[in-house]
């Protein structure tokens, strides 16, 4: 990182323009914005995680002693309600895209700012039917609502809950139109498609899915919501209706809602790999059309949920092909990454640590998804724990991991403030062994053939239980731990140059944080995403932005690097 | 990019937001986001539509008897109703192009009024299926009731032998009223946006350079047309055969 | 890209054809053509829903990014029906062995 010792931060930026809580609870920069869905996706977080808690301490025992079953049911659905509609698909997206698309384009702010601050009340507003709904004693159909559980013999809060992820829903669609909008026609001048730095190609993907994919989880929760007030029989044997027609439309866009969920994440690890080994990405064409494969692909596998439901055997085999295949894209970016840390200059700060572990454990995650895709042995580890450690790999391991990774990248340039990196590295390492004991034990658990979704298990799978739960503890207390010094590092941290990483992006050229208009002048881009080269071969703007703190406009037409 | 205190006057005067460079990129901005919700709408009527190919496809005799019992004059007469709202519309947005203000209100109001009228028709069939019982839910006060008329059992002749099942002619009734009232919905939303077009209209924001709450809403209304465009063939048609 | 101002003439025109199509299709659909109602029907309602795309709408006149936009979400469309479709109709072609 560069010298610290001179810095002086901007004397007006986003963050100090405007003061008071109106100019925050009605502002339309983007920036801000962001700030605003990071406090809210904190929050549920949090309380996603509290469900967790609680469901690894029932878990200690082979009884079910802690909670009723009932109760049970309810915890493990709750967790998987917030953390997957109101931490997962928003997070990445809403807090690093929203803070970032518009910087790394050039432009100062996305195409719609109000509907951007609407979407950010909407999301709220969902939340609380959810939150009302919990209060209310929850639901216990997990977060899968299955009909005819759900629709007919459940006598949790179903229409409460379905209402809150429905409204949030259009949170989601809204967020994904803004960047598809912003993305096609706000571009700087001389910022080429495939300029753009992948971030940008993971969010455009991103969009792709969530407004072609969120409007049908929206019409199931309708019909849902319908056959329980109504008793209509959409979905009852009884008068003709299927309950697979159900899990049809669920799946259809909540496969997808996975790739929501990753591919942003993987926008991230693309930044901090090419950035932090000062690498140009090795096959950038190809990452950033593997993001758009992933997102069409992601389409097309949804019955892979189905496998054992009385989906045909066609279907089935069909759905399978296409699941291996949907692995391909996926599978293209994490060679790409790695050949591009080859030979790279790498630097161990804490994005980078968590960069790696995202590409560890996306692999185990990515891998055992091949395993579940196989008909023959899907059947045989199918709603048992097996599923249960695939996803949360991927999620937890994947995911958060690219959350947190770019979440300290940014911080800098989000709060103009430097992290403290030891605690930093200490954090990410007590993520790193916390997770790994939390999930890896339950691999073997499923494979032995424990349920999910049970609160009670054969003594024999105890041992791998208490491991899990310890590590869970763990994992508790790495999240902590950022929790604790980036909030304490927004006060009293040291203050941060414009480019402390040296890195490749609009987003550095301009103060830290940033004016609330982004740029004092719109930059015109001349140059390759990545473009590093020697030193001396550089045009040395990112030391000058250091020593001279202002932003240089690029003389148009001129030569590049 | 750097404006003269000339440019920022132009520009307020024709509405540029200050994160747009030109009213143009604004535009497209506008335009492309108007399509991308619209996308949006075609997937989550997809979710309805495809519903109604499943159960179609499984009970066709129940089906076409059903829709028989649905009032296709009226059902005819909506779809008539509705195109019409879609020239006016088309006709109100060509309007906002040349700048004339009054016969901009006036093609945005005649939209109104006949989407209205789409409404009121629409009201006056619901209360029919109610009458008859064929709103397909199980209440303690209100049951669906189907009886068998003279053209199922023409039907049920033509198509197979056995007697038609009630479970699915209730199957078609939920299909109709969730499509056709989901349609509804968005109709209602529609004469919402229209009332606000018609006020800011009046207020003389619109001009030959800014009028793209106008075309964008445009774009919602015919959307909107052509959902009841497929729901017409699909709902009413079905058993029109059986008369 | 400027603005494409469609006349009004085209509009009538466009609206005269709607109507006779609308006609058409209730005229055709009372008389018992078995599989092919469905057919002409649907058939009948696409041509009416391109004639509102492209002209009430303006695709014909659109940039071709508005085409992609357009073509997308009818081909989403088009695949959630049809691998939902493809599982219900293969039901029953291979039983699953005992």
């Amino acid at each position: 990182m560069q010298s610290v010792a001179e810095v002086v931060p901007p004397r007006t930026h986003y963050l100090n323009a405007t003061y008071g809580v109106k100019s925050w609870l009605l502002t339309t920069d983007h920036k801000r914005i962001a700030l605003l869905y990071l406090t809210s996706v904190t929050f549920f977080f949090f309380l996603g995680g509290l469900f967790a808690v609680l469901i690894r301490l029932e878990l200690l025992t082979p009884q079910g002693d802690l909670v009723q079953a009932e109760t049970y049911n309810r915890l493990f659905t709750m967790h998987g309600v917030v953390m997957v509609f109101f931490f997962l698909i928003p997070a990445i997206p809403a807090v690093l895209g929203n803070f970032l698309v518009p910087l790394m384009i050039g432009a100062r702010d996305l195409a719609f700012p109000k509907i951007n601050l609407l979407s950010w009340y909407i999301y709220n507003v969902g939340a609380l039917f959810t939150v009302i709904a919990i209060l209310s004693g929850g639901v216990d159909t997990g977060w899968t609502f299955y009909t005819p559980y759900s629709s007919t013999y459940s006598n949790g809060n179903v229409i409460l809950t379905g209402i809150g992820v429905f409204i949030t829903g259009f949170s989601s669609i809204l967020t994904g139109l803004n960047f598809i909008v912003t993305i096609h026609t706000m571009r700087a001048p001389g910022l080429t498609w495939f300029r753009l730095p992948l971030f940008i190609w993971s969010h455009y993907a991103t969009s792709l899915i969530m407004i072609l994919g969120t409007p049908v989880i929206a019409v199931t929760i309708l019909l849902l919501a319908l056959e329980r007030i109504a008793h209509i029989g959409i979905f009852d044997p009884a008068v003709g209706g299927d309950p697979v027609l159900f899990q049809h439309l669920f799946w259809f866009y909540s496969h997808p809602a996975v790739y929501i969920m990753v591919l942003p994440a993987m926008g991230v690890i693309s930044e901090l790999i090419a950035n932090m080994s000062r690498k140009n990405i090795f096959g950038y064409k190809f990452v950033a059309f593997a993001s758009l494969a992933i997102a069409v692909f992601g389409f097309l596998v949804w019955g892979h949920h189905l496998f054992v439901s009385t989906q045909s055997v066609y279907a089935g085999m069909v759905f399978s092909v296409l699941s291996y295949a949907v692995a391909i894209p996926s599978a293209v970016k994490v060679f790409n990454w790695t050949a591009t840390l080859y030979r790279g200059s790498i630097s161990y700060d804490t994005p980078m640590l968590y960069a790696f572990g995202f590409i560890g454990f996306f692999i185990i995650g990515g891998m055992t998804g091949l395993f579940l895709a196989a008909l023959g042995v899907d059947v045989h580890v199918t709603d048992t724990y097996f599923v249960v450690a695939h996803f949360h790999y991927i999620m937890v391991g994947g995911t958060i991991m690219g959350y947190l990774g770019g979440l300290h990248y940014w911080w800098p340039k989000i709060t103009g403030r430097l992290y403290p990196e030891a605690w930093a590295r200490f954090g990410a390492l007590v993520v790193f062994v916390g997770f790994n004991l939390t999930f890896f034990p339950q691999f073997l658990l499923g494979y032995m053939g424990m349920p999910r979704r049970y609160y009670a298990y054969p003594p024999e799978f105890q041992v791998l239980n208490v491991m899990s739960s310890a590590g869970a503890s763990i994992l508790g207390v790495g999240y902590l731990i950022p929790m604790i010094y980036l909030m304490w590092s927004m006060r009293y941290g040291p203050h941060a140059p414009p480019n402390p990483w040296g890195a490749f992006g609009l987003e550095w050229r301009t103060s830290s944080p940033p004016p609330t208009q982004n740029f004092e002048q719109t930059p015109v881009v001349t140059w390759e995403a990545y473009e590093f080269r020697p030193r001396e071969e550089m045009d040395l703007l990112s030391v000058r932005d250091v020593l001279d703190q202002t932003l240089r406009p690029r003389p148009v037409g001129g030569e590049g690097d | 990019m750097e404006r003269s205190l000339a440019d920022t006057h132009v520009a307020t005067s024709v509405g540029l937001a200050h994160h747009f460079d030109d009213v143009e990129q604004q535009r497209e901005a506008g335009t492309l986001g108007m399509w991308a919700f619209l996308v949006t709408e075609v997937m989550f009527f997809g979710g309805l539509f495809l519903a109604y190919i499943l159960y179609r496809s499984k009970y066709p005799v129940e089906f076409a008897v059903a829709s028989n019992s649905l009032n296709v004059t009226m059902g005819f007469i909506n779809t008539l109703v509705l195109i019409c709202s879609s020239l006016t519309m088309a006709l109100g947005v060509y309007f906002s192009q040349v700048g004339n203000r009054s016969l901009l209100i006036l093609f945005l109001i005649l939209t109104m009024i006949l989407g209205l009228t789409f409404l009121v028709i629409k009201g006056v069939e619901y209360h029919e299926k109610y009458v008859e019982h064929h709103v397909p839910v199980r209440f303690q006060t209100y049951q669906f009731k189907w009886e068998p008329r003279a053209s199922e059992a023409r039907g049920a002749r033509e198509e197979s032998s056995r007697a038609v099942d009630t479970g699915h002619v209730e199957m078609f009734f939920w299909l109709y009223f969730a499509m056709t009232g989901v349609h509804a919905l968005h109709m209602i939303i529609g004469l919402g946006i229209l009332t606000t077009l018609v006020l800011m209209a009046r207020r003389g924001r619109f001009t030959p350079e800014y009028h793209s709450p106008v075309e964008l809403s445009g774009l919602y209304w015919h959307f909107v047309d052509i959902v009841w465009i497929f729901l017409f063939p699909l709902l009413y048609l079905i058993g029109a055969h059986l008369h | 890209m400027g603005e494409h101002i469609v006349s009004r003439k085209i509009y009538f025109a466009i609206f005269t054809a709607l109507v006779v199509l609308t006609v058409v299709t209730w005229s055709v659909a009372k008389i018992d053509l078995g599989r092919m109602n469905a057919v002409v029907a649907l058939t009948i309602a696409v041509i009416k829903g391109t004639l509102v795309v492209l002209y009430f709408m303006h695709v014909r006149y659109s940039s071709r990014l508005t085409w992609v936009f357009v073509g997308a979400g009818f081909f989403w469309l088009a695949i959630m029906v049809a691998l939902t479709l493809g599982d219900y109709m293969t039901r029953g072609w291979l039983t699953i062995a005992q």
